[in-house]
């Protein structure tokens, strides 16, 4: 090869380098750019109706000023908590079958099936379903069944928790060694105990992030609820009574005629995805803490 | 103390793969027995036949008889009890990645109910004495992952996590082919210090080894044995001539 012939190639070479590098900052930009834009949105828009108030007060009735949403806050939380004691548990469950005591088994393929079909299912559709099983039930074993309740919104939100759970612990649980699961049975460990005190523990993080994105996903579903918990605009802390929720409160301040409700929806929206990125950050950093550094 | 164990008309397949063939043989207590042959000769199946773990694939199946000390281990016990009679460490090392060093020493004990807070403290320091990692660790036993040391560490940590259990057999499945030569002949000192200790059976594919280790070796080849001799005597005048063969290096 002649040097001009070099020189010309190594060039090439470079403008590649610097094209390739360039679409990839780019992309990232275009990927982080509408968080960033909602956010910033979010805060010029809501952060000025935020003050106590918001916090501390019940809604006011159409047409007085002021008010706040702490019932609302308080609502999605015991949703969330609710949701999230029926999902994770059954999900994580779910995802332990079909990796370690199942797998290749024909019921674990169904099962695995019918959560993808589930994860596609509609939300409006999960809070209708739950209306039918539990909402319109007037006598049935079910409890708090009969009537609006935040015990239907909590089913709603965690059965839609189920399928996201399910399916990245059982990921989660595949990419564990092989060799991690001989060492723990070349040591007489039964193979149960195997599975649940090494191989998921070698895998938690990562089921941790797939329970926090199921989480993040449900806090703020709407449809679900319109169904099942209803809203409130009162204090209401039963699980046999409707619950308001952020989100339907956000709803329906959005759709209602007067500015000050809209002002307060901003300030909902605001509140909302501030209170997920809290609950996410804090899960991981309680969780993260006994997680030894140094670790691979 | 270790104990012998003995192999009667050991067969295995994997599928319709016949693995392993007509395998007799009687390996001493207390003694380092090495199992050599080309790769794919069935020596891995074969330890792996000694503690059961090849039945962690669904599609093995064996026949025959193998007694560790007077234990018959297809008729007479559970998989998980002859597992902790009977330790083994494999090819890569391979500590729990989520464990401090201290965890994954006493992983065995506390997994099986052992909770006595005093003596697992000195379960996993004689452990770790006993694999030559002690002076290495002491001070970091809480605070480092077992997945930080180096390659050789994690073996000798899966070497002393193998010994807390307190086994009588130690099962060896090439425990140095992924090392380097310091970490390798600190795994082949530990050997020799441990066979006053434990029965020991290494799979190695490396002969220089088998030869500074073993008093016994065996040569596999194609799913049988050809030939189990006193170390020295398979080295300079092995009785089969495909021993000879691989050993001088004309296949293999």
């Amino acid at each position: 090869m002649s040097t001009g012939q070099f020189q010309l190639r190594s060039r090439l070479r470079g403008a590649t380098d610097v094209a390739v590098t360039t679409l990839a900052i780019l992309a990232t930009v275009v990927v982080v750019t509408p968080l960033v834009a909602i956010f910033a949105y979010l805060l010029v828009k809501g952060a000025a109706s935020l003050n106590v108030d918001f916090f501390t007060h019940v809604p006011k009735p159409p047409g007085e000023l002021g008010g706040g949403m702490a019932n609302a806050i308080l609502g999605s939380g015991i949703l969330l908590v609710l949701a999230s004691a029926i999902g994770i548990p059954i999900g994580i469950g779910g995802g332990i079958f079909l990796a370690e005591f199942g797998r290749g088994s024909k019921l674990a393929n169904a099962v695995r099936f019918t959560a993808d079909v589930l994860n596609g299912v509609p939300s409006i559709v999960m809070g209708v379903a739950v209306y039918g099983l539990v909402v319109s039930q007037q006598h049935s074993f079910i409890p708090f069944s009969g009537h609006f309740s935040a015990f239907s919104g909590g089913v709603a939100l965690g059965i839609m928790m189920i399928p996201t759970v399910c399916r990245t612990t059982e990921e989660m649980l595949l990419m564990v060694p092989h060799a991690v699961r001989e060492a723990a049975l070349g040591l007489g460990v039964p193979n149960w105990r195997s599975v649940l005190s090494i191989t998921v523990r070698t895998a938690s993080p990562g089921i941790i992030t797939g329970c926090m994105l199921a989480f993040a996903r449900v806090a703020g579903e709407t449809a679900p609820l319109i169904f099942t918990a209803l809203g409130n605009q009162f204090w209401s802390t039963s699980l046999n009574e409707p619950i308001a929720a952020l989100p339907l409160q956000i709803w329906v301040y959005a759709l209602s005629p007067y500015d000050d409700w809209h002002r307060l929806a901003w300030a909902g929206a605001l509140v909302l995805i501030v209170l997920i990125v809290l609950a996410v950050s804090l899960v991981r950093f309680v969780t993260s803490r006994g997680v030894l550094k140094g670790t691979s | 103390m270790g104990v012998g164990i003995e192999v009667q008309n050991l067969n295995a397949w994997y599928g319709n793969n016949h693995t392993l063939q007509d395998i007799n043989l009687n390996i001493p207590a207390n003694h380092a027995t090495a199992l050599i042959g080309p790769s794919g000769c069935g020596k891995s199946t074969f330890v792996r036949c000694l503690n059961r773990m090849h039945e962690t694939n669904p599609i093995a199946r064996v026949t025959g008889v193998v007694r560790i000390g007077e234990l018959d281990i297809y008729s007479d016990a559970k998989p998980v009890e002859i597992r902790r009679r009977v330790g083994m460490v494999f090819q890569r090392p391979n500590p729990f990645p989520t464990m401090s060093i201290y965890d994954n020493v006493a992983a065995g004990l506390k997994l099986n109910g052992y909770a006595n807070k005093r003596s697992l403290d000195e379960i996993v320091e004689r452990s770790l004495k006993n694999s030559a990692l002690w002076e290495e660790v002491k001070d970091d036993l809480k605070k480092k992952s077992g997945a930080s040391l180096s390659g050789g560490q994690q073996q000798r940590l899966c070497i002393a996590r193998a010994l807390a259990v307190d086994p009588e057999v130690l099962l060896m499945d090439e425990p140095a082919s992924a090392l380097d030569p310091v970490s390798t002949s600190k795994i082949e000192d530990l050997i020799f210090q441990l066979k006053s200790q434990y029965t020991i059976v290494i799979v190695t594919h490396n002969m220089q080894q088998a030869a500074r280790v073993a008093e016994k070796t065996g040569f596999f080849l194609n799913g049988r044995m050809v030939e189990f001799e006193s170390t020295h005597k398979i080295f300079t005048n092995p009785s089969d001539k495909r021993t000879e063969d691989y050993i001088t290096g004309r296949f293999g």
